[in-house]
């Protein structure tokens, strides 16, 4: 079970490095929102490998407020998300009027 | 022997994680990085959720990992949808990307 937790943190580990990555370079909210909600993932993930290594279940109740509070975050990004508030989105052309 | 079917089940939900997150980087815009984003939200957690019930091997244990596992079943469409409407109508997803788009017409549906 040692060697399960070692690949399970690496693979992880990756996820959540590559989700920062995301999470830093946007280009725009959304981006971010969907990087962020995949980082969530990866986090009850992480405490969900440690659970079963260790075999206990202490941190299940962990579990069930970041599957409600991963929602909770996209939701209500994504409800509030107006054009062109991103001011960072020089890479990718994301003009709406370009785009229609 | 329930050992190693639990510790494929966790490799496998932490693999889908990473596979996700390759996609989240290298897709080029918001929906294709949706599409990635869902393997680690359902199929990943569900997983390692399963993997983790074959450890516990104990009643009240898994009745909290199939609530947590309805929960997420439940919300991950739903905010997956709000996003994706988000993104569509602020325009930040690319449309020349889209094969088929049924919203073309009728913005204010979107």
């Amino acid at each position: 079970m040692i060697v399960v937790g070692t690949i399970c943190s690496v693979l992880l580990a990756i996820t959540g490095l590559l989700c920062i990555v995301r999470i830093v370079r946007g280009p725009t909210m959304l981006d971010r929102t969907v990087a962020a909600d995949v980082f969530v993932a990866a986090s009850a993930g992480a405490i969900g490998v440690e659970a079963a290594v260790g075999r206990h279940g202490t941190t299940l109740s962990i579990l069930v407020v970041l599957s409600l509070v991963g929602f909770l975050g996209s939701v209500s990004i994504a409800r509030f998300a107006a054009p062109d508030t991103d001011r960072s989105s020089h890479d990718e052309p994301t003009d709406p009027e370009e785009d229609a | 022997m329930i050992d190693v079917i639990a510790g494929a089940l966790l490799i496998g939900g932490a693999a889908m994680a990473a596979i996700a997150a390759i996609g989240i980087v290298r897709f080029p815009d918001v929906l294709s990085r949706m599409h990635a984003a869902t393997k680690p939200q359902t199929v990943g957690l569900l997983m390692i959720l399963a993997g983790l019930g074959l450890r516990l091997q104990d009643l009240s244990a898994i009745t909290v990992l199939f609530l947590i596992a309805v929960f997420q079943l439940l919300t991950a469409p739903v905010s997956a949808h709000m996003v994706g409407r988000a993104a569509f109508r602020t325009g930040f997803a690319k449309r020349d990307q889209l094969t088929v788009c049924e919203l073309e017409t009728d913005d204010d549906a979107a």
